[in-house]
């Protein structure tokens, strides 16, 4: 049987030396800690935050009046109070960030999570694969840069974490649009009414809608099978993964993903990558350690990091044959950038110039509308499985490709409707609709519209430019005197237009449905997209590539200066695909932690 | 209502709004907690009061409680808005420290002693004091932005944001989730989805 044990090390017993030191503990960290663990390297995770136990801390079935201030957001909790990120958002105190502009146009804002999980904890859990021409935009149109690998090498990798996380969803065969192996997804959940009414709809305009993929179990996992494809010739993998495989619990269609789950039916690091890592005895975890250097020997190789004790305030440091930065995009450039010494005066990994180049966030847009067929539908249980049980993914691979359309790069579409749980919104700002009633008639006006409005976000691609990146800071330092980032940001017009171009789609499907669109239908791009960070999918800044002089990492997301750093977090993205970044960090970190295993085997670690 | 009263309403020259810097004499009931932090307890029952002290004066609470109650009165399928603790809501809101709580303490402050004010020039009486359809009539008048008269555009800025929050905070209750229908928020062992007579009825089935 196995047995948890205490694992969250202190200074003291902290070991003198790692195979492999891993810093963050989110979707690339919970991953590289997981394979390279079950494969018997010891490793030992750095996070900068709390410890966090999503067993006890998640609000499961918590209702808003039990919040303060109906648990909207503020400050403090900027996804609202129940959302289940601590100690994060896109400020948090005492860890600033500076602006190069602070307009509109140029303004990017920086999300942090500094908590065991990071993201992970809320993130929603959207899993969709990048396609074949995801890896090689610029041989497609000449714009951004390819990859130095195709889908093919990654595909595998997908398989195991779709199995290994559990992702519902369906194999449609559309253009980019990956099918998966068989057995690796779930059944996607049943769709609601506006659902229906959205695919009905929408199919009319030639755009399809399909199953969404997310990491949310809707059946429990097949403990029996996938543990041999998950660690084929690894007795002990199989035993660790198919007992907690077996532990893991089913959706109970009820309560958000963001607050997390109690019974781990849903992915995030805390619940399904840490706790088989840390069974397989080979995992430390130190938390609230703030890494701010990696550590470079006389031989030119990383031998550890400098961190922070957030409890003690003390400069420690950590040795280990080989660093796995896993902090997030920006935060791994951060540390990289501050780990300046006479051999790499640019900052380590910097040889090329291009750390920090290249950030890229998704393109977003959102239209709502109010759908007269769905006012005043009998009392239906909508919960469902939070949302996202359809989705369209980008349709005009063809007219995009024949130049009929004036922006280079697609975009998927997430929308939702449904009697979710009132709560502070509801009844609010229905104006437009009721003339401004108050009294009983407010209140048959809120019974007849509640359920009745679709949401459409729009998720696109943005192409790496020049003008998006970020740099230390010349002067500006955090509270435990790190020199924190700057950023820098600009659209181009293909993401400018491509907003434009949502708004008027969504718009379409609306009217087609017999909606009112709420409020104005923005054709100027510059006022339809959501501002450089905002939609939390910034990639990029320490690209890969197949040439050392422009990009940072080679294809298994090691540095090309010190080949015993390795980068696995959303950095390495040499193009952001409308696809949500999560499920491709985590197949890359597979794939580089599987390299690190082949090459200490080698002896060349 | 004292002679001072009347006289202060008689002139305030067509219910003027409030002058933003007139609450200089209330600085002591200024929230001045802090929020509850980044890292609260999820799983705790929090009630207003608690985090941050509650700041409305016993005639603002009155005058909320009855315009909470105009907007939301119990009918037959729920209580009022008062009744299931809507005022405490609106005075936590109003009271918290958040900017954007601070910004709506300011439009709730001034548009209550707006209603005071219109009653006054109106009526010669307090809101509290008029009768139903006296307090209708001045509510039909900021009840709608786009068609309220200019010089009213801040009592229905007012009265947007007073209804919002009223409905927030009822929406958000057991009884306001039950006036709804709202069945959800239950573990269940397996969703099928809408039942299939209501799909075929919507026309969804093909």
């Amino acid at each position: 049987m196995l047995v948890w044990r205490p694992v969250f090390v202190t200074a003291k017993i902290q070991k003198s030396a790692y195979d492999v030191i891993v810093v963050g503990s989110g979707a690339a960290g919970g991953q590289s800690a997981y394979t390279l663990c079950m494969d018997g390297a010891k490793v030992l995770m750095l996070e900068a935050g709390r410890k966090y136990t999503p067993e006890i801390e998640t609000p499961m079935f918590q209702t808003p009046d039990l919040a303060p201030l109906s648990a909207v957001s503020t400050p403090d909790k900027p996804f609202g109070f129940y959302d289940a990120t601590v100690d994060g958002g896109w400020e948090v105190p005492g860890e600033p960030y500076a602006r190069a502009s602070e307009e509109d146009a140029g303004r990017f804002e920086w999300w942090r999570a500094r908590m065991l999980g990071g993201r992970t904890n809320h993130w929603g859990r959207i899993s969709l694969r990048n396609g074949p021409y995801d890896f090689k935009p610029n041989s497609r149109d000449g714009l951004g840069f390819d990859w130095p690998i195709s889908y093919e090498d990654i595909a595998p990798y997908y398989d195991k974490v779709e199995l290994l996380i559990g992702v519902y969803g369906s194999n449609e065969g559309l253009e980019n649009t990956p099918n998966s192996a068989p057995g690796c997804l779930l059944p996607p959940p049943k769709p609601l009414v506006s659902d229906l009414l959205v695919a009905q709809r929408a199919k009319r305009l030639g755009i399809p809608v399909i199953p969404g993929h997310r990491a949310v179990l809707t059946q429990p996992l097949d403990f029996t099978h996938s543990p041999a494809r998950l660690h084929p010739g690894n007795a002990s993998a199989q035993k660790i993964i198919a007992r907690d495989m077996h532990e893991r619990a089913a959706c109970l269609w009820a309560t958000s993903c963001g607050r997390g789950c109690a019974i781990r039916a849903n992915y995030q690091s805390t619940t399904v990558h840490l706790p088989p890592a840390l069974a397989s005895g080979n995992l430390d975890i130190r938390t609230d350690a703030m890494v701010y250097e990696v550590t470079v020997g006389r031989n030119g190789r990383a031998n550890g990091v400098s961190f922070i004790d957030r409890t003690s305030g003390k400069h420690q440091h950590a040795a280990a044959r080989v660093v796995i930065l896993a902090a997030s995009a920006c935060e791994s450039v951060r540390i990289l950038l501050n780990s300046k010494s006479a051999r790499f005066p640019n900052g380590l990994a910097n040889s090329s110039g291009k750390l920090g180049r290249y950030l890229m966030d998704t393109v977003g847009s959102t239209v709502s509308g109010q759908i007269p067929l769905l006012e005043s539908l009998p009392p239906l249980n909508e919960d469902a499985a939070d949302g996202h049980q359809m989705y369209v993914p980008w349709w005009l691979y063809q007219d995009q490709h024949a130049g009929k359309l004036d922006f280079a790069r697609g975009y998927h579409i997430e929308f939702g409707g449904g009697k979710r749980m009132p709560g502070h919104g509801t009844g609010a700002g229905l104006e437009w609709l009721t003339g401004g009633s108050y009294g009983v008639k407010f209140k048959q006006d809120v019974r007849r519209y509640y359920g009745s409005f679709v949401g459409f976000d729009g998720r696109g691609e943005m192409i790496p430019n020049e003008q998006s990146y970020c740099e230390i800071d010349p002067a500006m330092k955090d509270k435990w005197g790190i020199p924190v980032l700057r950023f820098h940001w600009q659209w181009s017009e293909h993401e400018l237009r491509q907003a434009a171009h949502m708004q008027r789609t969504f718009a379409d499907i609306i009217e087609a449905m017999g909606g009112r669109v709420h409020g104005e239908v923005k054709t100027d791009g510059a006022k339809a997209i959501a501002p450089g960070g905002s939609i939390i999918h910034e990639v990029g800044g320490a690209i890969m590539g197949s040439d050392p002089n422009t990009s940072v990492t080679n294809a298994w997301c090691q540095t090309w200066d010190v080949d015993n750093l390795i980068v696995a977090d959303g950095g390495v993205f040499a193009s952001n695909a409308d696809k949500n970044p999560t499920l491709t960090i985590m197949a890359l970190a597979w794939r580089a932690s599987d390299r690190i295993l082949e090459r200490m085997r080698r002896k060349e670690l | 209502m004292d002679r001072r009263t009347t006289l202060k309403w008689v002139l305030a020259a067509g219910a003027a709004w409030p002058l933003k810097g007139g609450r200089a004499a209330r600085a002591d009931a200024e929230p001045t907690a802090r929020g509850y932090g980044t890292d609260p307890n999820l799983v705790a029952n929090y009630r207003p009061g608690e985090l941050w002290p509650l700041t409305f004066t016993a005639a603002e609470r009155r005058l909320a409680a009855i315009l909470a109650d105009i907007i939301i009165p119990a009918d037959e399928h729920s209580a009022s808005a008062s009744a299931v603790g809507v005022v405490d809501f609106i005075d936590e809101w109003v009271s918290a420290p958040y900017p954007r709580h601070q910004e709506d303490r300011t439009i709730v402050h001034d548009g209550l002693a707006w209603l005071d004010t219109e009653a006054g020039r109106r009526f010669g009486k307090g809101f509290a004091e008029l009768g139903g359809a006296a307090q209708h009539g001045i509510c039909d008048d900021i009840c709608e932005e786009s068609s309220a008269a200019l010089e009213n555009g801040d009592a229905a800025k007012f009265f947007a944001l007073f209804r919002d929050l009223t409905a927030g905070g009822f929406y958000s209750t057991p009884a306001g989730r039950k006036d709804l229908n709202y069945i959800g928020n239950v573990p269940l062992t397996r969703f099928d989805g809408p039942p299939a007579e209501l799909i075929k009825a919507l026309g969804l089935d093909s």
